[in-house]
């Protein structure tokens, strides 16, 4: 194809100052929603008489925060503890798999449309067995139901990303005598990781969601999840909203975690959304 | 001048289906085989030697799988009522019919917003953080609120479990429909562009038929979403009908009858397999692409 | 009045390499011109200049008497490119009448439209099938039948055959000659290589790099309708080597490399 070629530069870098300005002006727009939602939400209340109890002001839950911080606090950490403990288990599982199943790829390709139905299984059915299994006020408990939550969803992602390699690239490393181990390092694993991020950054909402929902079905005082109910259950609706606040941010801040190793990791690759 | 040999696309297509067919029934037979072997084994090894790690096995912790499945067809609840199996499959209707809804209102949600934040650059850096962040809320936690407030404005239970389903639903098909659209082809576009094509022709004739691939691979994913949203829904709004409702049930009767928990398990898992497959089946008959030339 | 006049076109891109500069051409009707160079020398962005897929940094382009992006909006010109670009999801019928669904043309119209069409580049009988189903020679005749579907004034194709072998390629030639006799278009071509910018033109456009120029205009006077036989002629073979040197005279690589050589033994 012969268009002409634009001289190849280097990309315009400008000053740190002028980089960090530009990003910012990116997040405004998302900030003028914000603050329109939370202005929406706040006067709405009073103007529709909606009852306090199922949406109170997001003054009055910002200051039910503040006054019950350190529990809260707390409560989200050791319900992040038990989601983190889940990725990391149930991530960690499905790359080692992902591997072995692209490295004997024959296995990999016939058992492919069983792990695809077991990502389809509603696993959220097997918290209340994981409280039968482990005791229902460790963590343990909770961490397992993450980590079967996350581990399906990364090992078809892996896989999918390891063996979606062109035959060029293959034919290439084959013709550089390299092994089986270079092949992956070199080839599959980089072509793998987009797909390894992006499935890695909806494993950290799972692995909140099955933390809290194990919890409903039985959990320690002093974890998120329980805590919410309960507060819920005797009506102390702010208490409950200012712990699901806590949560969201918790699972917001758990995913920008993930995003930003993606971005240092992919300098420069395509990456998905956020 | 030779022409290649192009048989008719339906030809060729029965042909596979055929031959694919009887190897993929005897594949499934020799999973649930091994499956069920691996089951009895495990459980059989550490009855035997008494391990504890990671869990103590015993009946409770782990039936025989012909007990689950005898479970099926026995009445859970003494003397009176269907058996197990009949009650399941009314409570299965009834969650999908609150997935299914949930399901439709989630994808066409996702599926307009995700039009609409690829064509205005302005939406999406605007919006895109909150669609990413409202998956964070726990649903769980605000299921309830959502019914109560619902069923204050005269709206049936099950529709707001719908909603709530609808809720886990839309997130996959938004982010999905978002990135296919973008993804089109410069080459298309710019074919597009000699015909002075309007946006409007290049978004209905180009970019959504490219994209279809991404919006299939987000609805498989949804489909779970959808049933996981509806369990999670019914679960404590207190809803006995469906499966959320049997679950938590059985929950609490665990170590009386641990076997109708997990036959509730199966059929659930039967269900979002079932909920797949007819997507997958969809995505066949709707998406024509050439077969992927991958390692 | 000829249909396409391009005058004192200059293109920039941003960065600041002249991808054009200063292009003076004319192209009457039912001629077919070959615009031939080395990689740089910016034909495709001509191509694409004149079909105001590009915008010109200084200079007018006139088609059909009107301005590109008037001619654009008419549908004055149909487009092929080296890859085909057959939407995977349609059969080649529905590829063929894209351009005519977006003009508006009703069902009747475009289906009798379309056989024409297959007629015409011998592909009849394969309206239900998939892009995918064909070979790559196949795939372009169909970008061809897609091109020439609206009946378009001109016909615009960079490098349509470049990806294909030689064998194929030397029919697609034979082929795309026959179809330009029954269309009665005008046909501006891009490529790379000088058998098939002499076989295929009445007039090659000689173009030389870095800035991109119009470096020589070589009229193709061997007689029409041109065979295979017309491969073999010496006047061909005369033709190519004025097209080559021409090339050579206009690129500073080869300037370099024509320079006389310094002491080296000849074996």
């Amino acid at each position: 194809m012969s268009i002409a070629p634009v001289a190849v530069q280097p990309i315009p870098r400008g000053t740190l100052a002028g980089r960090v300005g530009k990003r910012a002006l990116d997040w405004v727009p998302a900030l003028v929603v914000l603050v329109l939602v939370l202005v929406v939400w706040q006067e709405s209340i009073a103007v529709f008489h909606i009852k306090k109890f199922l949406a109170p002001q997001p003054t009055a839950i910002a200051s039910t925060f503040w006054t019950n911080r350190h529990e809260l606090i707390s409560a989200g950490w050791f319900t992040f503890q038990e989601a983190l403990g889940g990725f990391a288990i149930g991530c960690g599982l499905a790359l080692v798999v992902a591997l072995v199943l692209a490295r004997w790829r024959g296995v990999g390709r016939a058992l492919m449309p069983y792990m695809i139905a077991a990502n389809a299984i509603p696993i959220i059915a097997f918290a209340p067995i994981m409280n039968a299994w482990f005791d229902p006020f460790s963590k343990f408990s909770k961490m397992a139901i993450a980590a079967v939550l996350c581990f399906f969803p990364v090992l078809v992602n892996t896989l999918r990303g390891l063996t979606s390699v062109r035959p060029q690239s293959i034919e290439l490393m084959q013709s550089y005598a390299a092994g089986e181990i270079e092949t992956f390092r070199r080839v599959r694993i980089p072509t793998a990781l987009p797909f390894i991020f992006t499935s890695l950054k909806i494993a950290t909402v799972l692995a909140m969601i099955g933390a809290i929902v194990g919890e409903y079905f039985g959990g320690a005082f002093t974890a998120l999840g329980v805590l919410i109910d309960s507060r819920s259950t005797t009506f102390q609706f702010k208490e409950a909203w200012a712990g699901i606040a806590v949560a969201c941010a918790y699972g917001i801040a758990f995913y920008l975690a993930v995003a930003l190793l993606e971005r240092l990791t992919l300098r420069g690759m395509p990456s998905t959304g956020d | 001048m030779a022409t290649i040999a192009a048989e008719p696309l339906a030809e060729r297509r029965r042909a596979a289906f055929v031959r694919s067919a009887a190897a993929r029934v005897g594949m499934l037979l020799l999973v649930l085989a091994v499956l069920w072997g691996f089951w009895e084994g495990y459980r059989w090894l550490w009855i035997r030697e008494g391990w504890t790690w990671p869990f103590v096995v015993d009946s409770t912790t782990m039936p025989h799988i012909h007990d689950i499945l005898q479970a099926l067809f026995r009445r859970p609840t003494s003397g009176t009522g269907d058996i197990l199996l009949v009650q399941l499959l009314h409570a299965t209707w009834f969650t999908a019919k609150e997935a299914l809804v949930g399901f439709a209102l989630g994808a066409t949600f996702g599926f307009l917003l995700g039009v609409g934040l690829s064509q205005w650059r302005l939406l999406q850096r605007g919006l895109l953080p909150y669609v990413v962040a409202s998956q964070t809320v726990p649903i769980l936690a605000v299921a309830p609120i959502v019914v109560i407030y619902l069923g204050s404005l005269h709206v049936a239970p099950w529709f707001s479990v719908a909603v709530i389903a609808s809720y886990l639903t839309f997130f996959p098909v938004t982010i999905n429909t978002l990135r296919g659209l973008q993804s089109t082809d410069r080459r298309a576009l710019e074919l597009m562009r000699s015909y002075a094509a309007g946006p409007i022709s290049v978004l209905w004739k180009l970019r959504i038929p490219a994209a279809l691939p991404y919006i299939f691979s987000a609805l498989k994913v949804s489909a779970t979403a959808s049933i996981v949203g509806a369990i999670i829904g019914e679960a404590p709004s207190s809803i006995q009908d469906g499966l959320g409702g049997f679950i938590v049930n059985f929950n609490q009767y665990y170590s009386l009858n641990p076997e109708n928990l997990w036959a509730t398990n199966l059929i659930a898992a039967l269900l979002g397999i079932a909920f797949f497959l007819v997507i997958v089946g969809a995505e066949a008959i709707v998406v024509r692409r050439a077969p992927e030339h991958v390692a | 009045m000829s249909v396409v006049t391009i005058e004192g076109v200059t293109k920039t891109f941003d960065g600041g390499t002249t991808a054009l500069e200063g292009i003076e051409l004319a192209i009457e009707e039912r001629e077919f011109v070959s615009l031939i160079g080395p990689s740089g020398c910016g034909k495709s962005t001509l191509l694409r200049i004149i079909g105001d897929l590009i915008r010109p940094t200084a200079g007018t382009v006139r088609v059909n008497g009107k301005p590109a992006a008037q001619a654009r909006a008419d549908r004055d010109y149909g487009i092929v490119f080296q890859d085909a670009v057959l939407y995977d999801w349609r059969t080649i019928a529905r590829n063929i009448s894209l351009p005519l669904e977006l003009a508006r043309w009703n069902r009747r119209r475009r289906g009798e439209r379309v056989q024409e069409m297959l007629r015409l580049v011998e592909l009849s009988g394969f309206e239900s099938h998939y892009p995918w189903q064909l070979s790559g020679g196949m795939q372009q005749r169909v970008s061809i039948a897609r091109a020439l579907s609206f009946d378009p004034a001109l016909l615009l194709m960079d490098e349509p055959f470049g990806a294909l072998d030689e064998m194929t390629r030397e029919r697609l030639n034979l082929e795309l000659l026959r179809i330009w006799e029954a269309s009665g278009s005008t046909i501006v071509f891009v490529t790379h290589s000088i058998t098939e910018a002499v076989f295929l033109s009445t007039r090659v456009v000689v173009m030389s790099p870095r800035p991109g120029r119009i470096s020589d205009v070589i009229e193709i006077d061997l007689p029409q309708p041109r065979t295979a036989a017309t491969r073999e002629e010496p006047r061909f073979f005369e033709l190519v080597t004025r097209v080559r040197e021409a090339l050579h005279l206009g690129s500073d690589h080869d300037r370099d490399l024509t320079a006389p050589r310094t002491a080296e033994a000849p074996s």
